[in-house]
């Protein structure tokens, strides 16, 4: 059996990160890997497409019954699903309260100890949107996800994010070796997206590693709360996705350490596209009657 | 004892030696809280109230400390949740030696440590619902507290947790109970002064601004004072109250040693507050002149020379029949203390003291030490602001060394190059000092002993003194082999 490959979706908020990370799973699934996917989002959704189910019962949920985490059993919280994939939720609290980002500690700790990696040839954490404090970096710390993966898309904030969590990986690059694996552009059909996604892959110091081209039967497979791998195993979409799995496959021990770039410069590159309009400083901060 | 080497110790001298150990920036930085004092100067020309450097022993506390442990804590009828994990609370257990009169567990609860013990779940999933479980609790457990405090732990102000909405669900729910929230998370500020201040500010919003005038039965008296800044440590309060009243004033309110919710409730009737604590009080003493129009006078009452003078400076607010009672009050007292000076300061005359305290007593307790004879070499401040270093220059001689937050490396050198008779300060310095063989005691909890305020006060405090100094303990700590050669 090869090392286990730790790997980590990040990306912005409604980006499609589960989406995209659940229908990748599922195609290196079907390649024969065994797969565990630790989702780390409060709102518990990065395995429904695999167990067919609504939500999980998640790691924290049943700690807070239990009384702490000690109490629990590795079974009680975790599932099999399509293709024997493995899955647990973190949780967290509902929103507006507490700390979700020590959620993602205490559970990751949980899983851990209690040997839930044992047998996996993949453990992939999916993130929620930013990575806003520790708690969420955590899944890239040390002995965590070796490879980091961000799901972006041609539009302005998508890659903001991206860069965001570029710096995120670079905090981190040198004191636990993880590094970027590549960029996933999940296409939201912007003005030459392709293009955008590819320079903004070279100025971070890594690549676009797939542009997965957007699809209705995705939305059709999620209805049925399904991977399209598993819905339409022969579709064109299907294929996309096991492009994806396939590269990132074959992507162990290629990542990077990213280059972070400054604000200006993500202005500049827009504006190089045609994206963006040079701003007219004359006219920053004056309100409509003064001006 | 004193000898004229150790006399011509040179204090700008020796904080250059002592800031010779550090790295250039840290040098830098700390030389700005340490100087001699030169007569006639407006403060003591130390920086203060700034954040202690990373990497140096600091002997200060947080701002959970400073409402907790000192403004909200001795206010003996409510319940005072250390809201959070355990350590906070556990470690600060049965207070700072406030005493009171009350029963323990029925109708006071000083010494006894309420906590909401998070653990991991409380911190991800929020501790609003079990504070308000505890604070259902209480109300079972222990039906005849007047008052709850949530004291906030640093985590609280992490996770976002709405004290204030739960504080006020509660209030409603037991009929205008009083229940304060109080963000006093111990990484707020450089010290635990920031603690006092919110911990006044809470006192105002929640108790002052709250309170019901129709329920509130006191009836004022002409002569109605209020004891602000004494936290009856050993009884300070106690030993204090006595002369007010002997002088026909009526003590109304003590803040907050052996106080009550009721008591802070009638303070805003009073005609005038006697202020000990400047530090860690000014702040509602200036906020009941400015809305009550009650004026505040600041006072000391360690040792008979500032006693007196701080007795008649009280009765000055007052009329004749006050003054020429608290003329009889000195006169009756003055009997007791000089028989004390006649005892002890021909055991004391002439040694030397350096102290380290808080906000107040770096500067307070000197004229208790100058009437049994005794000179204070060098003093500072934990926690102390500018207005307090002003305040020392009526107190402290030429040549003065005066070092704010002192670090723990500092104080050890200055120690050793001034070779003080008695150091006065912490239970953290207490045994360092102790195994220089440098007589030592507390000035914060008055080493389990007290009280020191007042005319009682001052007769156990000169007995302390010389019990620390005059020990024979000490003639047996000089290495024998040395003294055979």
């Amino acid at each position: 059996m090869a090392a286990l490959r730790q790997i980590a979706f990040y990306g912005k908020g409604g980006i499609g990160k589960s989406t995209t990370s659940q229908n990748t799973l599922a195609a290196l699934a079907q390649m024969g890997q065994k797969i565990l996917i630790v989702g780390c989002d409060p709102k518990a959704d990065s395995t429904r497409l695999i167990l067919h189910a609504k939500a999980q019962d998640t790691v924290l949920s049943l700690a807070a019954e239990a009384g702490s985490v000690e109490d629990l059993e590795l079974e009680d919280v975790m599932k099999v699903g399509y293709m024997d994939i493995r899955c647990v939720e973190s949780g967290g609290p509902e929103p507006g309260v507490g700390c979700a980002g020590r959620g993602v500690i205490t559970s990751i700790n949980f899983l851990e100890e209690n040997g839930a990696y044992d047998g996996a040839d993949y453990v992939s954490y999916d993130v929620l949107g930013d990575v806003v404090c520790g708690g969420f970096a955590m899944p890239i710390r040390e002995n965590k996800a070796q490879e980091i993966y961000i799901v972006m898309s041609g539009e302005m904030m998508a890659m903001y994010a991206a860069n965001n969590i570029a710096k995120g990986v670079l905090k981190y690059a040198n004191s636990g070796g993880v590094r970027l694996g590549g960029l996933v552009c999940n296409e939201r059909q912007t003005d030459k997206e392709l293009e955008l996604a590819e320079a903004l892959a070279g100025m971070l110091g890594t690549k676009l590693i797939h542009f997965v081209p957007r699809d209705n039967i995705v939305q059709h497979a999620e209805l049925r709360r399904m991977t399209v791998l598993e819905y339409a195993p022969e579709s064109k979409q299907a294929e996309e996705y096991r492009q994806l799995a396939t590269k990132i496959h074959n992507n162990a021990g290629n990542g990077t350490i990213p280059t972070p770039i400054t604000m200006d410069q993500l202005e500049d590159m827009l504006m190089d596209f045609g994206i963006m309009q040079k701003e007219d400083e004359s006219i920053i901060g004056k309100a409509a009657a003064a001006a | 004892m004193s000898t004229t080497a150790e006399a011509q110790v040179n204090g700008a001298e020796l904080i250059q030696e002592v800031l010779k150990a550090y790295p250039e920036k840290t040098a830098k930085r700390r030389a700005k809280h340490l100087g001699v004092h030169e007569e006639g100067k407006s403060d003591c020309d130390v920086k203060s109230n700034i954040k202690s450097l990373p990497g140096v022993m600091t002997i200060r506390g947080c701002a959970y400390a400073g409402s907790k442990g000192v403004v909200w804590g001795p206010i003996k009828d409510m319940i005072h949740i250390s809201h959070g994990p355990v350590g906070c609370g556990q470690y600060s257990w049965a207070s700072r030696r406030n005493y009171y009169i009350g029963t323990t567990g029925i109708d006071s609860f000083g010494t006894m440590q309420f906590t909401s013990d998070f653990q991991e779940k409380d911190i991800v999933f929020g501790g609003d619902k079990k504070l308000e479980k505890i604070i259902d609790e209480i109300q079972v457990l222990f039906p005849l507290n007047k008052g709850i405090t949530i004291q906030s732990e640093c985590p609280i102000g992490l996770i976002g947790d709405d004290i204030e909405a739960v504080a006020k669900k509660k209030t409603k729910q037991y009929e205008g109970k009083t229940i304060v929230p109080v963000r006093c998370e111990g990484f707020r500020g450089v010290s635990q002064s920031l603690g006092h201040h919110i911990a006044n500010d809470t006192i105002r919003d929640f108790v002052f601004d709250k309170m019901d005038p129709d329920k509130n039965k006191f009836v004022a008296t002409p002569y109605d004072v209020s004891i602000i800044g004494d936290y009856n440590i050993g009884g300070d309060a106690w030993s204090s109250r006595i002369l007010l009243e002997e002088m026909g004033l009526r003590v109304i309110a003590q803040w907050s040693g052996d106080g009550s919710i009721a008591e802070l409730e009638n303070t805003p009737k009073g005609k005038l507050n006697i202020l000990h604590c400047y530090r860690s009080m000014n702040y509602i003493s200036r906020h009941m002149e400015e809305k009550y129009g009650i004026p505040w006078v600041e006072y000391n009452f360690f040792g008979p020379s500032k006693t007196e003078e701080s007795l008649r400076k009280i009765a000055s607010f007052f009329d004749d029949h006050i003054k020429e009672k608290t003329e009889e009050v000195i006169a009756k007292y003055k009997v007791l203390t000089d028989a004390v000076v006649a005892k002890y300061k021909p055991r004391l005359q002439g040694k030397k003291v350096m102290l380290f305290v808080g906000g107040l007593r770096p500067r307070h307790v000197i004229g208790a030490y100058e009437d049994l004879g005794m000179e204070v070499v060098g003093t500072g401040y934990e926690f102390g602001h500018n207005d307090d270093y002003q305040r020392t220059t009526h107190y402290v001689k030429d040549g003065t060394l005066i070092y704010d937050d002192v670090t723990g490396y500092e104080f050890e050198k200055f120690v050793e190059a001034i070779q003080p008779d008695l150091v006065g300060s912490g239970i953290k310095e207490k045994y360092v000092f102790q195994k220089m063989g440098v007589p030592f005691r507390q000035m914060h909890s008055w080493d389990y002993s007290g009280p020191y305020h007042g005319y009682d006060g001052f007769a156990i405090f000169a007995r302390d003194m010389d019990m620390a100094i005059n020990n024979p303990v000490w003639a047996l700590t000089k290495t024998p082999w040395k003294k055979a050669a």
